[in-house]
């Protein structure tokens, strides 16, 4: 507000700001609305081509049945969807608890030298690029199953998911005011108790949001799993054996020559992009209306 | 106290003094209150339980760096140093150097900075500093939107929108306008250097600007109604009021961006043409250290080969931490700690 009205004053001494100033000014405005429209091009070009292309591509045969052979139309990217949701599963069920319980010895116990170690870490690890990760995933993994599998690319995914989900819920957890702790050890709620009952419960949809963010930016992860699940063209629910994943799959179409698996390819990333935006805009409407904001 | 529980030393290695410190008061508190063995003991396990998930954290960094050592000493037994320097990449006659990759990566990434920065910073301020209230929300939520873009989705659209894009129009035009740099000469593929720089800057340019933001929002707002009162216009306030101030945090941004661009992966992969040679112009096709890995290590032969595809991972590892480590110093060094603003 306060913005405005000093906008207004440096309006009001127009006349001893000179020509040349104020070209520059209106010049510097006229640039910035521009570098929007450019960076805001792309997101246009891709949401339209997408939907433009993946429309006409997605049907009933698309999400249930399997890849045809090269050359013989239809077929679709059931195994690949039911792949990703297996391997996203495994993914959460490694990651998320190790994440969160990592973000309340962060916020509950980590006031100290060991807990900034542990900051700086889980900051490192989420820098460290996924094509590594699916390395690490590899030799841990793949190397000794002595075969590509669901499970590999579980483990990457999860490595991947841990750091977001321990930043997030610590801050989440911080944000819980301390009072409300105290009345809960004045009530004699063991310490434990508290922090699961009571300080936990208070940040749930923040800690929420941390997880969703996670899951989001992993669910398009594709170079983990190269080597990792793989990839297979027909139907396996079984975790120690090679799996598609639905960015695999996008991409193994993709640079293919043949233009029904182009379409295809169209079709699942528009399935894909449905997933993650729905889940992110799903939290940032849940955030907005959350109970955690009286907590802040 | 009876503080010399058994556990403590065997679990955290590191720093097993400190956390005795922590623990000391809500541990007498609760047990005044209840004087149950039973309660501290849960309390103690649960600690116990959340320090090891706090551990693991650590545990998966060291992990990551002891595979990635462990498996790249054959190659780099074998090559020593010239690994890094060769420009030789034959499979078939186990020959590994490691140069035209580094080289696809720096330049890709170069690229990528010199397209986004200037966009990215534009996007910032005119978020901060000029739109009105009503369109900040959602200007900031749609560029988070092409954050959550996957990889694999850019690389799809480049391949089939921007490529021939490229092919069809811009660098033709190039050709003929900057042909003489000699950076932009050749038969105009569409794929190439030139297309993985761009999808890069387009990945990078959301990340850079809401560090960015960030940071301008933490500049204080007399700082800006200083520079008002000295009679500046709008612009002259933001470049003497603002950036100048941000400086440190928005150099943070672009590392950190130029962290995110040096590891990406797929989309590369998918527009860079995939091959290892070193050409001045940026319509020829090249190689990163992320897509070999992501071409060739499922279908590695040979120990060494596969060796020599870890150790690529190796560097790439060690280039992005010391970047990210960098990137992070700087942003903290504008948003919390504030040492070089007094004298503006």
């Amino acid at each position: 507000m306060s913005e405005r009205c000093t906008t207004s004053a440096a309006h009001a001494s127009v006349l001893r700001i000179s020509l040349r100033r104020r070209a520059t000014d209106h010049l510097a405005t006229f640039v910035a609305v521009l570098t929007v429209v450019l960076v805001l091009l792309p997101l246009v070009a891709i949401f339209t081509y997408l939907v433009y292309r993946g429309v006409g591509s997605i049907n009933w045969a698309f999400l249930t049945q399997t890849p045809k052979p090269v050359g013989e139309p239809g077929g679709g990217m059931a195994n690949a969807i039911g792949g990703s949701v297996v391997i996203l599963a495994i993914a959460s069920l490694l990651g998320v608890p190790v994440g969160i319980g990592a973000g309340i010895y962060l916020s509950e116990y980590g006031r100290n030298r060991f807990g900034d170690l542990i900051r700086f870490t889980s900051d490192v690890l989420n820098g460290v690029p996924s094509i590594v990760i699916g390395i690490v995933a590899y030799s841990l993994v793949v190397l000794r199953q002595r075969h590509f599998s669901a499970l590999a690319g579980g483990v990457a995914l999860a490595i991947m998911m841990v750091p977001t989900i321990t930043r997030t819920t610590e801050e989440m957890l911080l944000l819980v005011p301390q009072a409300i702790r105290e009345a809960a050890y004045g009530l004699g709620l063991p310490r434990w108790r508290t922090t699961l009952s009571i300080t936990l419960r208070t940040a749930t949809s923040g800690v929420i949001t941390g997880v969703m963010l996670a899951f989001a930016r992993v669910a398009g992860e594709t170079a983990p799993l190269l080597f990792t699940a793989f990839g297979n063209q027909y139907w396996n629910m079984n975790v120690n054996q090679p799996t598609a994943a639905l960015p695999l799959q996008i991409f193994t179409y993709a640079i293919s020559p043949f233009d029904e698996w182009h379409r295809q390819a169209w079709a699942g990333a528009l399935v894909l992009i449905i997933l993650i935006v729905g889940a992110v805009t799903a939290v940032r409407i849940a955030v907005r209306q959350g109970s955690f904001a009286g907590a802040n | 106290m009876g503080n010399q529980a058994l556990p403590r030393p065997r679990l955290t290695g590191p720093r097993p003094i400190t956390g005795r410190e922590v623990k000391a008061g809500p541990k007498s508190r609760s047990s005044l209150l209840i004087h149950t063995s039973s309660g501290e003991l849960a309390d103690r396990t649960f600690r116990f339980a959340m320090l090891l998930c706090a551990a693991t954290v650590l545990g998966l960094l060291v992990l990551i760096v002891y595979e990635l050592v462990v498996h790249s000493q054959l190659s780099w037994r074998t090559f020593g140093w010239s690994f890094f320097v060769g420009h030789n990449w034959d499979p078939v006659q186990e020959q590994f150097g490691a140069m035209p990759f580094i080289y696809g990566t720096l330049v890709s990434s170069l690229l990528a900075l010199i397209l986004s920065v200037p966009l990215a910073i534009g996007v910032a301020v005119f978020t901060t500093e000029m739109c009105p209230k009503w369109l900040r929300g959602p200007l900031s939520f749609t560029t988070e939107l092409l954050a959550a873009i996957p990889s694999v989705i850019y690389g799809l659209w480049a391949i089939f929108v921007l490529v021939p894009l490229l092919r069809l129009y811009v660098q033709p035009f190039l050709a003929r306008t900057l042909g003489w740099t000699g950076l932009f000469e050749g038969p105009p593929y569409g794929i190439g250097m030139l297309a993985a720089g761009i999808v890069l800057a387009i990945m990078i340019v959301p990340i850079i600007s809401s560090i960015t933001r960030e940071v301008l929002t933490a500049v204080p707002q007399h700082q800006r109604e200083g520079v008002f009162a000295l009679g500046a216009t709008r612009w002259e306030m933001i470049r003497i009021g603002v950036l100048r101030n941000a400086r440190a945090g928005i150099v943070g941004g672009v590392i950190l961006g130029l962290g995110r661009a040096l590891g990406e992966t797929m989309a590369v992969t998918m527009v860079i043409g995939n091959r290892p040679e070193i050409a001045r112009s940026l319509f020829a096709p090249g190689y990163t250290m992320a897509s070999v890995i992501a071409n060739e290590f499922s279908e590695a032969t040979g120990d060494v080969y596969l060796s020599a595809l870890v150790e690529i991972g190796l560097a790439l590892f060690l280039v992005t931490i010391i970047v990210n480590a960098l990137a992070r110093l700087m942003v903290w060094s504008v948003t919390r700690g504030q040492p070089a603003r007094a004298h503006v």
